[in-house]
């Protein structure tokens, strides 16, 4: 296979397993905010445990998260030699902020949180976690930004010729809100919040089911579907704020995300469907003029279609960009019903009696998870042939003194490596659920009937 | 005509920035790579389990800063990182594996009592931090010696094992005998009893492995890569400074002697902060030389980023920086003393 081939792939897998979990960390992070916060201003010993039992689970996402992150970095200059030294300059500040601002701050105070629990106060405690949730927060930012200045660069130009081209910064607040960094940022953060609460209402769920840690329970589960419910009704509007963003500024992306190929006419939206690229037509289920609408308010305003653009300036992977982007859509639709449906059991007082319903939770973990990759695989590969939008194209961005042979031999390392770590990932995470959100530490707190429970079913 | 501060200009700023983060990282991150090197050496379980919890709540933050030196040079010199990094390919993808699995190692050892499942972890988390810093050094070999660059900075050599030559190798092992120096003076500040006594000979043996392998490496240098002291013989006011280092480097064992691991510790840190600026002598304004012709050589003007980019970067810095210190310091503060394991150890 050709290096570009191989180069693209290692760096969709290296990205998309990362992507698990720094999403994870953010989330978790609100949540554990949240959850110490209530500790401190009631006093109520049950937010302490629950604040610790998460913050075990989010030290394993964050480990793992840090360790696959260092790979991305190191990737840029191994693999993507020349975009290196074409983003250089402008990625640079944001690198530096991000480094400086955000890293360090997460880094730095972990060790607190993870470790401070019996040797500083508890206000002090909850600096520190505050303070990782932040970092994770601004690391996301810069992240983002960065990928948005791809998206839609501008506060640049261009230097050189060829294959010396270059860009270069000219003015840092124009880098930082591109077109479309702020909506991004935002859909990104939601994303992670739906991620994170989604695996504690799962975990939680489940512990109602069996009967276990009941009351503890209910106070984290209500929590975590809370937040699951403001967040997903707000997504829609960042994805939708999104979208107005790409249809402005990447108009053949969104061409490819709805498979409309007209140069310029009006643009149906479809539920789900299948691109036939050869003969430009998707079957599917379809709301005549539904894009039209959505953009203009106007089911007649035509839109700009894949005919619009040269073939070499068009998505490869119209199919794959519709498919990755109507996937996120259903979860995201899915995800307003159930938390919707749940908050009003709750209010009824009937959720947690509701069998059904939480084991409906219990699976919807991976929701929230396949809705962030598959938006960031349509997001990527909508805007191919394109690695900086309009500027830099992906085929030329390569390392050119790198062999198949080396991208080929590292890919399959990164293979091998990264499905050991998923498995002592799930291993591990298995394991903590298993054994549960009480501890040698606050076994005088523990309430007496669930461990009649839990003697029951062991 | 460039800006500049303290008559410095912003490329030069950049990279003493830059190296002092690889600095830091390399007193940072050198401890606890040194603490792991050891690791097998302690025989009983809970030696072990406080060893590695000595370095617990740190090693994560340490790693950090790795990501801001790598962040800074992409950031400053774009040119540097995409050649380096394409041309240390075998390396770097070597070093990402092993620090892919020290995390793991660290994280997963403790989670599970069954003997052979530490066990593993344990070889796993030794050999990964004997070899990080080994490979670091044999970058830096590289680095010194040089690499065969064409006159668009690309690197033309061998792609796979064009790395491994003798210079590198002993820079690599050096290298990491000073951070098992380095890692053990930690351990000896965070330990008591009798992993502590077994530590002081272990220390004893680190420094006597640092001092072999710093002085074949010096020679070889000296004699084999004359034109590394070039700058020295120009400036011969800088010889203070690998004077200040063969200084540094004695205080350690007469400190090791005394049992005043605190002031070792300040000295080894001392001696790895000047070996660095030893390097950094030699090689400005040259980054990276070509080995094909000096006129290929990568340096801190033709790699560097916009003068734009770098006044914006080293306001960040300027901001940032401080606040990074002072995290730290609090971090550090709340951990001081002896370890002792509870429900929240690995």
């Amino acid at each position: 296979m050709e290096v570009e081939i191989l180069a693209r792939i290692q760096f969709a897998f290296t990205i998309a397993f990362h992507y698990i979990y720094p999403p994870l960390s953010i989330g978790l992070g609100l949540i554990m905010v949240i959850m110490e916060g209530l500790y401190i201003r009631t006093g109520n010993k049950e937010y302490e445990t629950l604040a610790r039992f998460w913050t075990k689970i989010f030290a394993l996402t964050f480990g793992i998260g840090v360790a696959t992150g260092i790979v991305m970095e190191f990737e840029f200059g191994t693999n993507w030699a020349t975009y290196s030294r074409y983003v250089g300059d402008v990625f640079g500040s944001a690198l530096a902020a991000e480094g400086i601002f955000a890293f360090a701050l997460e880094s730095g105070f972990l060790g607190v949180l993870l470790f401070g629990w019996n040797r500083v106060k508890p206000w002090v405690h909850m600096v520190s976690t505050v303070g990782v949730f932040l970092g994770s927060m601004f690391s996301a930012i810069w992240i983002v930004v960065a990928n948005s200045w791809q998206q839609t660069p501008t506060g640049y130009h261009v230097v050189g010729e060829g294959m010396d081209a270059r860009a270069e910064i000219t003015d840092f607040w124009a880098m930082v809100f591109n077109p479309s960094s702020v909506d991004r940022v935002i859909h990104v953060w939601q994303g992670a919040f739906l991620a994170g609460a989604f695996l504690i209402l799962s975990v939680h769920a489940y512990y109602l089911i069996r009967g276990r840690y009941v009351d503890i329970s209910k106070k984290a589960f209500t929590i975590a579907l809370a937040v699951a419910t403001i967040f997903s009704l707000t997504q829609l509007v960042s994805g939708h704020s999104s979208a107005n963003v790409v249809a402005e500024h990447q108009p053949a992306k969104l061409a490819a995300m709805e498979g409309h190929f007209e140069a310029s006419a009006p643009a149906d939206m479809y539920v789900f469907g299948w691109v036939d690229k050869e003969n430009q037509k998707v079957i599917g289920l379809r709301v005549p003029g539904g894009l039209s609408f959505l953009l203009h308010n106007n089911f007649e305003t035509p839109v700009t279609g894949l005919n619009a653009f040269p073939l070499d300036e068009q998505p490869g992977q119209v199919n794959a960009v519709f498919q990755f982007y109507h996937i996120m859509v259903a979860i995201g639709m899915f995800l307003i019903g159930l938390t919707l449906f749940a908050s009003f059991m709750w209010w009824r007082k009937k959720l947690f009696e509701t069998k059904w319903l939480l084991w409906v939770f219990v699976f919807s973990v991976i929701l929230p998870q396949i809705a962030n990759q598959a938006g960031w695989f349509a997001a990527e590969m909508g805007r191919q042939p394109w690695v900086v939008y309009g500027l830099l194209r992906t085929s030329d961005a390569l390392s050119k003194t790198v062999t198949a042979n080396q991208v080929l031999f590292s890919l399959i390392l990164f293979m091998l490596i990264y499905a050991l770590l998923l498995v002592l990932f799930l291993y591990l995470l298995n394991k903590k659920i298993k054994h549960g959100p009480y501890d040698e530490h606050n076994t005088e707190t523990r309430p007496f009937q669930e461990e009649v429970s839990d003697a029951l079913i062991n | 005509m460039m800006e500049t501060i303290f008559g410095l200009d912003y490329p030069t700023l950049w990279f003493l920035v830059v190296g002092g983060l690889f600095s830091g990282y390399a007193i940072l991150d050198g401890f606890d790579f040194g603490a792991g090197a050891w690791h097998l050496f302690f025989n009983k379980e809970e030696s072990r389990r406080i060893a590695l919890n000595a370095i617990g709540p740190v090693w994560d933050g340490n790693e950090v800063w790795l990501v801001i030196g790598g962040g800074a040079l992409f950031a400053g010199f774009p040119v540097m990182y995409a050649t380096l990094f394409s041309a240390m390919y075998v390396p770097f993808m070597l070093f990402l594996v092993f620090i892919i699995f020290r995390a793991v190692s660290i994280e997963f050892r403790s989670k599970e009592e069954m003997k052979w499942w530490r066990k593993s972890w344990d070889i796993a988390y030794s050999i990964s931090s004997i070899m990080l810093p080994f490979l670091l050094g044999v970058v830096l070999g590289n680095v010194l010696q040089g690499l065969p660059l064409d006159n668009d900075f690309h690197y033309v050599g061998g792609p796979f094992f064009e790395f491994l030559n003798p210079y590198s190798l002993m820079v690599g092992v050096t290298t990491l005998a000073l951070m098992m120096t380095h890692g053990a003076i930690y351990l000896l500040l965070k330990t008591e009893g009798r992993l502590y006594a077994k530590l002081t000979i272990l220390l004893r043996n680190g420094i006597i492995f640092f001092i072999v392998t710093f002085t074949i490496t010096t020679l070889y240098t000296l004699i084999y890569i004359p034109h590394l002291s070039d700058e020295f013989k120009n400036n011969p006011e800088l010889f203070i400074v690998p004077v200040l280092m063969f200084l540094s480097i004695a205080n350690i064992p007469r400190l090791a002697h005394k049992r005043k691991y605190g002031q070792a510790f300040l000295f080894s840190s001392i001696t790895i902060s000047l070996l660095l600026i030893l390097v950094a002598i030699e090689l400005y304004p040259t980054l990276l030389m070509s080995t094909l012709d000096p006129a290929n050589s990568i340096t801190v003007y033709n790699a560097a980023s916009s003068e734009k980019s770098l006044g914006i970067m080293l306001t960040i810095t300027a901001i940032g920086g401080p606040l990074v210190l002072i995290y730290m310091f609090f971090v550090y503060r709340t951990f001081r003393g002896k370890v002792k394991l509870d429900d929240t150890s690995y």
